[in-house]
Order: structure tokens, then C-alpha cells, then sequence
């Protein structure tokens, strides 16, 4: 990697309810860039990021964001480093009681005591970005699904963060929201120089603008590189996920009895 | 047999985790006080949805269970020639008892439910999350303005209900069966007594307000972030915040009213 880390999880393990989701996992993510964290669903992608955003504790294992250790923060201290930190949800978890506008003024008239007019401009500053200037008066119920992202992300680059944590982006989007929102992503890491985490099971959209990827499966780290390397590489579990194909390392059936059994064929009958 | 026992185990130390995590949560919201500027408006705001707006349905039951009282204490006391004293019936009724529990009741039912359900709808559309990853806590933010304004909105409710629950009493009594109006004021004037009976009755709804907030907002922070999950927080709200009125309404009479 060329970049220094921003992020580094060593060793990290974490269950919930019973169940291993990482198993010792291990990685750095690179100041300045755009790097993809891909896995199947369930594996836990979205745990990575609430780790990263301390939200959930490992269980043994660090978790490094600019030089500090998340889990052992306190509260104050978690909050303050929050403040560096940026996240779009999967939902966009837009503020239903509040416009479009009044969303990405939150963070500043929370964090920040700058004057309205102030507050106005980079607000509005925010939605030109986005190209959502038009729309600061709507409420979260008028608009679009990929609108609503588009607000949040305005919304999560408020405050000028250092990071900022793309929690299935694509999922469920139109091509021409999803050609959007890739393409503001790309924009805003360069024009910001933001170190952009994105997970995503949208193996052609993540690849087209990360420098560096990671795929995570059965908790750990199962392929890592620049996307040509991801492409290139070995694994037979990785070319299945990138390629998507149905059958390989990860079966098509879920694991199951002898067909025979079943359908009582040796039994002579039902 | 042992298979039961073991359950019975479980579900105690559910009861007594989940109780663990109840006072944890309520030390959180107590102790994070928002700043004035920021939580003042949060606090009038809430206010309003949550006290209000449940006025209506407190000013409705309070005239109509003063109206049922006055018919039915008429009813009962002029077998005995005691009809006059028809006013310092309904008056201590409602204030030591009826007012605080029954708006608790109501209370519970409209303003406790809709708490929970938008807590609950909050976490589920990951609000409360966005709120955290912004450096924003939503104890402070969120919860204490909302458990503040049930502990305020309460006894004022329940101070409302005993004023229009006298006043639908004077009306049957007074304006329909003919009570002597005199009696009526004057009997309520000199039994009900301002700090055996207006205090105690204020001191039930103060416990019952801030009871019944804190189980509402707790469900609704706690809940399992779906539409079974919410609908399940809203009713075990509204069952537990009742069982809990209806409890500590024995309690507190007993220590008041008791006379140990």
C-alpha cells in the first residue's frame, strides 16, 4: 500500500449472540483513498464499520482510527473522534421530522456556533454538491430513494470529515442513481481528500472506483489488493464472489440430508 | 421438571438483566443534561406531543368519570339522607385516587405508547445511529427531552382531570339531580384537606409520571428494531406501565393513607 493507514484492525475478533462474526481479522485501510470492503451478505460488513465507528467493541484485537484506539476510548473522547467521522447509512437515515434542509444543517448547529447566514451557505454548498440544491425544502418522505442517499451523504460531509463510511451505497438503486452516486463518491474523496471506507456487494461499481479492495468471508480476510490483483487472484473463493457464480467454494445448497432420505426413496415410500 | 426450573431460571435472569439495563439507561439520560439553549426547546417541543396533546382525552374521561360519580354516589348516599355530602365524595375521590391513576392510565395508553413507537421507529430507520456517528448522543438528545416532558406533563394532567371531574360531578348532581350547590362546594371546601389530599395525590402523579415515562422510552430505545419488534415494545408498554400504576397506587395509598 502506498498511503500510510488510516485505520488498522488488528487481530480482531467479535461474536454476537453465540456466533463468530470475525475471526481474527486483520487489516489497514489507506489515508486519502477509496477502499471497497466486499463479502457475501451476512458476513458482517456492516460490523466492520460499526467497529470502526465504535458503536460495538471486539472482543480481543485493536481497532485503530488516526492514531487511536476506538475501544478504549471514552465516551467524551469517542464522541469527539465521531466528529472526524462521516457515515452513510444503507437507509440514509435521514431525521423524518426535519427538511432536507434542516438535515444537513444538524451537524453544524450541533457541533459548530457559526452564524445562520453561515450555516446557509455551506448547507447549501453541501446540496449543490450532491445536486440537490432545489430540493433543501422537501421533506424525507418526498423524496427518492437515491435522493434520500444524496441528502445523507451531504449530510455526513457537513462537517468536513476526515473519514467518511459508505454503508451499501448501491444497494437497491437505479443505474442513473447508481452512476450518481459513484460518481459523487469518486468526486468527493478527490476534491476532499477523504479517506472513503465503502462496503458493498456491488463487486463492478466498488472495483470501477476503489484503490484497494478486501473481500471478508466466514470472518476473515479472504483477498486483499488493488482491484487488478483482486482480479487476478488465486483464490478460487474470490473468483467465485467477483465473478458471481452460483456454485464453487460456497455451495448452492445449503447443507442438508442425503437427497435419498429425504424424498424416502430408499424407505420404499412417504 | 428440571427443564422447567431451568426456564424459570432464564426468564428470572432476563427480568433482572433486562432491570439492570432499565436503571443503566435511566442513570444515562439523568446524568446527560443537555445544555439550556439545546434542551429547552427540545424539552417545549416535547411538551406539546406528549402533554398537550393528550389533553383532550383527559379533559373527556375526567367530566365523564366526575359525571358517573355524581350519579352514582347520589344514588348511594340519598338512601342514607346524606346527598349533601355528594361533593366531598367525588372531591376525594378523584383527587387521593381517580385523577392520578386513571390519567397515569390514559397517559400511559396515548402519550406512553407513541413515545415507544417512535423511539422504536427511530432506532429501526437507523436515526438513532446517524445521531451517534455524528458525535450527537441520542440519551441526551433524543430520550431526555421526551422523559422530562412525561415527569412535568403528568401531575399537570392528572390536576386537570380532578378539576373537570369535580365539575361533571356538580353537573349531575348539582344542575340535574338537584344537590343544594352549597353543599356541594361547602362539604368539598371543608373535608378535602391540602396536603393529606391535594399533596398526596400530587406526589402519586409525580411517581406515576416519571415511571410511566421512563418504561416508555426505555421499550422503545430497547426494542428489537422491526415491526414485530416495535408493535411488542408499544403494547408491553402500555401493559407494563399500567401493572406498575395500579402497584405502586397500593403502595403509595398504604404509606399515605395508611395510618401504620
Amino acid at each position: 500500500m502506498a498511503s500510510s493507514a488510516y485505520i488498522s484492525l488488528n487481530d480482531v475478533v467479535f461474536s454476537r449472540s453465540g456466533r463468530r462474526i470475525f475471526d481474527g481479522v486483520s487489516l489497514d485501510i489507506p489515508k486519502g483513498r477509496i477502499t471497497a470492503i466486499m463479502g457475501p451478505s451476512g458476513t458482517g460488513k456492516t460490523t466492520l464499520l460499526r467497529l470502526i465507528g465504535g458503536q460495538l467493541r471486539p472482543d480481543s484485537g485493536q481497532v485503530v482510527v488516526a492514531g487511536r484506539e476506538v475501544p478504549k476510548l471514552k465516551r467524551k473522547e469517542l464522541y469527539l473522534l465521531r466528529e472526524k467521522m462521516g457515515m452513510l447509512f444503507q437507509s440514509g437515515a435521514l431525521f423524518t421530522d426535519l427538511s432536507v434542509y434542516e438535515n444537513v444543517a444538524f451537524p453544524l448547529r450541533v457541533h459548530t456556533r457559526l452564524p445562520e447566514d453561515m450555516i446557509r451557505d455551506i448547507v447549501l454548498m453541501k446540496l449543490e454538491a450532491v445536486g440537490l440544491r432545489g430540493a433543501r425544502k422537501l421533506m424525507p418522505s418526498e423524496l427518492s430513494g437515491g435522493m434520500t442517499r444524496r441528502v445523507a451523504l451531504a449530510r455526513s460531509i457537513a462537517l468536513d470529515p476526515e473519514l467518511i463510511m459508505y454503508d451499501e451505497p448501491f444497494a437497491g438503486q437505479d443505474p442513473i442513481a447508481m452512476g450518481v452516486l459513484v460518481k459523487l463518491i469518486r468526486d468527493l474523496n478527490s476534491s476532499m481528500g477523504l479517506t472513503s471506507v465503502l462496503v458493498s456487494h456491488d463487486v463492478p461499481e466498488s472495483l470501477s472506483i476503489c484503490h484497494y479492495a478486501c473481500i471478508i468471508a466466514d470472518g476473515k480476510v479472504i483477498g486483499e489488493g488493488t482491484p487488478d490483483e483482486l482480479r487476478a487472484h488465486p483464490s478460487e473463493r474470490v473468483q467465485q464472489f467477483l465473478k458471481g457464480q452460483p456454485d464453487g467454494p460456497v455451495p448452492f445448497h445449503y447443507p442438508n440430508n442425503d437427497a435419498a432420505s429425504d424424498f424416502g426413496i430408499r424407505g420404499g415410500g412417504a | 421438571m428440571m427443564d422447567r426450573i431451568a426456564a424459570l431460571g432464564r426468564t428470572g435472569l432476563d427480568v433482572i438483566a433486562s432491570l439492570g439495563r432499565a436503571c443503566q439507561f435511566l442513570a444515562g439520560v439523568v446524568g446527560g443534561v443537555p445544555k439550556p439553549s439545546v434542551g429547552f426547546p427540545l424539552l417545549v417541543k416535547q411538551l406539546y406531543a406528549v402533554g398537550v396533546l393528550s389533553l383532550a382525552i383527559v379533559v373527556v374521561s375526567g367530566l365523564f368519570i366526575g359525571m358517573v360519580l355524581g350519579l352514582q354516589g347520589y344514588t348511594i348516599l340519598s338512601d342514607f339522607g346524606s346527598e349533601a355530602a355528594i361533593g366531598q365524595m367525588i372531591a376525594l375521590t378523584l383527587v387521593r385516587e381517580l385523577a392520578p391513576v386513571v390519567a397515569a392510565l390514559l397517559f400511559a395508553g396515548r402519550a406512553g405508547s407513541a413515545l415507544t413507537a417512535e423511539i422504536g421507529l427511530m432506532k429501526a430507520t437507523e436515526q438513532l445511529s446517524s445521531m451517534e456517528m455524528m458525535g450527537v448522543d441520542p440519551l441526551r438528545r433524543v430520550i431526555a427531552p421526551r422523559l422530562w416532558a412525561g415527569f412535568i406533563s403528568l401531575p399537570i394532567l392528572a390536576m386537570i382531570f380532578a378539576v373537570v371531574g369535580v365539575w361533571g360531578g356538580m353537573l349531575v348532581g348539582v344542575e340535574w339531580l338537584g344537590v343544594y350547590e352549597g353543599s356541594y362546594w361547602g362539604n368539598m371546601q371543608a373535608s378535602v384537606d391540602f396536603v393529606d389530599d391535594v399533596l398526596n395525590g400530587l406526589i402519586k402523579s409525580v411517581v406515576f409520571g416519571f415511571v410511566c415515562a421512563w418504561i416508555a422510552v426505555y421499550q422503545g430505545y430497547d426494542c428489537v428494531p422491526t415491526s414485530a419488534g416495535i408493535s411488542s415494545a408499544t403494547t408491553k408498554t402500555v401493559v407494563y406501565s399500567s401493572l406498575a400504576v395500579l402497584g405502586l397506587d397500593f403502595v403509595l395509598t398504604a404509606v399515605m393513607f395508611g395510618n401504620f
